[in-house]
């Protein structure tokens, strides 16, 4: 039978040629991109045989490339894809708290990450979980951070995919009877994805990362200043989305959604944001971006230009309310309605099919830069903290670049099965999970970052309660509609009615155990791990001596330790 | 322990860390506080005051922490300098 004659949707949603044939074309361009990255700024002696090189970019990004890297890493096609939709969906509560989080993240990030790279970039550090080795000589709280580090990336590469898929969806590619017909795209796609990986490291992302980054600041800015101007101003629209939101939902009684929180919101509002952007740097991905970069101040200076993104998803937020007046119509493959078509739907509704094809190839490509860097620093994770640590301490530079391609290649494909073989709800929900537990990684390494006084078991022992009750809190939380479990994000404190994000709460037990139980811990004298770092390792900046250079000049001082 | 540990900067004044930490600390806490932007009126180009507020505090967190970057680095700098002038003077002897 003749591949090509099969036709690749059913009648129900045709395909849209144009537009289609724009997000192949960009498509092909950005695989080229990624291939060819593996000769950009190449170290010619070692090649990529090495994690700096192939996990790191070479430690060599600066201001510019790490602009593009970690925005098209932190702002993720999901997120373009999600927030539009739950604004679309319920307003502004689980929306438009994504604007005041990405606006107090930086402040965050200004504080903690120049002396994260600073004493990685001393002892070679590669993942937070090295750091947390080398800090607390605790091999239990290494395998702890580097476990939920790669537990709660997964489902978030697989969400990636998810936003390809809507973007195919939307296209016509896809059919209700076919399951391998409908994701075939997808997993084109992704086996390219995964080829560019493996080939060229981080330098892949950080190149696409420039692509996909114009396009879409092109696609939001036309959007946001042609479609108010088409719809007749932004009060028109929303004022049609406050008289959506305040519809009452007959299943529950409710309104359908917040269009301004009321008192009783607030705090699950600001939890909501703060909690989101503590966590968001202890992801492993947004730590391999600030590991990439060149020197100290790089992510600094960044800190104070990135919220141009924030900017950027704040407007797209809005095009979720702008759906809402155009009457766009979400309608997936099976006749049911997904929030997440909203915003590649609206594109194709009211764009010509070429601009349509731009804006849908932006948000394809935005998840391929996520994924990749995701996969890498889960990968990364992977090789040094369980390959390394537990199995092969001896391992070589180039063996740990070897573990970690191929790790990385793993990675991905269990991501693919996860989207492919499970219910989308399953990840969507495995993920609101990983952002509570990789919350609870914040004690170990921030507190890391300035103090020794934390004990290692008692971190331990809070990183696993904070697990532990942010787990069942979000077991608890059933969708008045479906009934399902792991509803939400949102949940009394308790002993209190005070809705608050889950993550929070878990996150304060968590210091409050670490706390008290330090203190017990010293009093009974249990042993402290070996601390290999330095009070000058964290202001080191990139002309100071890495540790092995200055063990080199002081051999006297006796053989190096390495990580424990 | 298996190296000696060579500063890597001279002592800080606290003066620019406090400054910026100030600056930080309300880029943290003012958008966070929802009572006083959770209304609708008044309205710019139509988007209600809830909306826009939040927005308009994007640049002025970018614009703080700019400034605490230029604080910051200034200091880092001078701290940087004092410690190679002194190691500089004592290699020559």
């Amino acid at each position: 039978m003749n591949a090509a004659a099969v036709p690749l949707a059913v009648p129900d949603r045709p395909v849209n040629g144009v537009a289609l044939t724009i997000v192949i074309i960009l498509f092909v361009l950005v695989a080229v991109l990624g291939f060819f990255a593996a000769r950009w700024r190449r170290e010619e002696t070692t090649g990529l045989h090495s994690l700096d090189e192939w996990g790191l970019g070479g430690r060599s990004f600066g201001t510019w490339v790490t602009w593009f890297l970690l925005g098209g890493d932190l702002y993720t096609a999901y997120t373009f894809v999600a927030v539009p939709a739950a604004m679309w969906a319920t307003g502004a509560v689980s929306g438009f708290f994504a604007v005041p989080y990405t606006i107090v993240l930086y402040p965050i990030v200004f504080l903690l990450m120049s002396r994260l790279w600073s004493v990685s970039h001393r002892h070679g550090f590669v993942t937070p979980a090295d750091f947390v080795g080398g800090r607390y000589g605790s091999r239990a709280l290494t395998l702890a951070v580097a476990v939920t580090g790669i537990v709660a990336t997964m489902p978030y590469i697989a969400l990636q995919l998810v936003g390809i898929k809507a973007v195919l969806t939307v296209l016509g590619l896809g059919s209700a009877e076919n399951v391998l017909l409908t994701d075939l795209p997808l997993i084109i796609a992704f086996v390219v994805l995964a080829a560019y990986t493996y080939m060229s490291g981080l330098r892949a992302p950080a190149l696409i990362a420039v692509v996909k980054d114009l396009l879409i600041y092109l696609a939001v800015i036309v959007a946001v200043i042609y479609l108010p101007i088409k719809f007749g101003g932004w009060g028109t629209i929303f004022d049609s989305a406050e008289a959506k939101l305040a519809a009452v939902n007959p299943a529950t009684g409710k309104p359908v959604g917040v269009f301004i929180p009321g008192a009783t919101s607030y705090s699950a509002y600001w939890t909501l944001a703060l909690g989101s952007a503590l966590a968001l740097f202890m992801y492993p991905h947004s730590i391999t971006g600030v590991l990439a970069t060149k020197s100290r101040n790089t992510i600094r200076r960044n800190a104070a230009v990135l919220p141009l993104y924030s900017l950027l998803l704040g407007f797209l937020a809005l095009l979720g309310y702008a759906a809402i007046y155009a009457g766009t119509k979400p309608v997936d493959l099976n006749g049911s309605v997904n929030p997440q078509l909203v915003v590649p739907q609206l594109f194709l509704d009211h764009f010509p099919a070429w601009f349509a094809g731009i804006a849908l190839a932006a948000i394809a490509i935005g998840a391929l830069v996520p994924a990749a860097i995701m996969s890498i620093a889960a990968a990364n994770l992977f090789t040094r903290n369980i390959y390394r640590d537990l199995i092969k301490p001896d391992a070589t530079p180039r063996q740990e670049a070897g573990v970690s391609k191929v790790a990385s290649l793993v990675v991905k494909f269990g991501a693919l099965i996860f989207v492919i073989a499970m219910d989308q709800s399953a990840a969507i929900n495995m993920q609101l999970l990983g952002g509570i537990w990789i919350l609870q990684t914040f004690p170990a390494i921030v507190a890391g970052l300035y103090t020794r006084w934390f004990h290692r078991w008692a971190l331990f022992i809070g990183w696993a309660a904070g697990i532990a009750y942010g787990t069942i809190a979000a077991y608890n939380v059933v969708n008045p509609v479906t009934k399902a479990h792991f509803g939400g994000s949102i949940a009394a404190i308790p002993g209190t009615d005070v809705q608050v994000y889950i993550a929070v709460v878990a996150f304060a037990i968590n210091l409050v155990i670490a706390a008290a139980l330090s203190l017990l811990f010293r009093a009974i004298k249990l042993p402290d791990g070996q601390d290999i770092t330095r009070t000058s390792d964290y202001g080191a900046d990139e002309n100071d001596p890495k540790v092995a250079q200055i063990q080199r000049k002081y051999p006297l001082a006796g053989p190096g330790t390495p990580t424990f | 322990m298996s190296s000696p540990d060579v500063p890597t900067r001279g002592p800080a004044r606290p003066g620019p860390y406090v400054i910026s930490g100030i600056l930080l600390l309300a880029a943290i806490v003012v958008p966070l506080f929802v009572p006083a932007y959770s209304i609708d009126k008044p309205r710019l180009y139509g988007i209600p005051y809830f909306y826009w507020y939040q927005m308009a505090w994007i640049p002025v967190t970018a614009a703080l922490v700019g400034i605490s970057y230029w604080l910051v680095t200034r200091e880092d700098r001078r701290r940087r300098e004092s410690v190679r002038g002194e190691a500089g003077a004592g290699e020559e002897q």
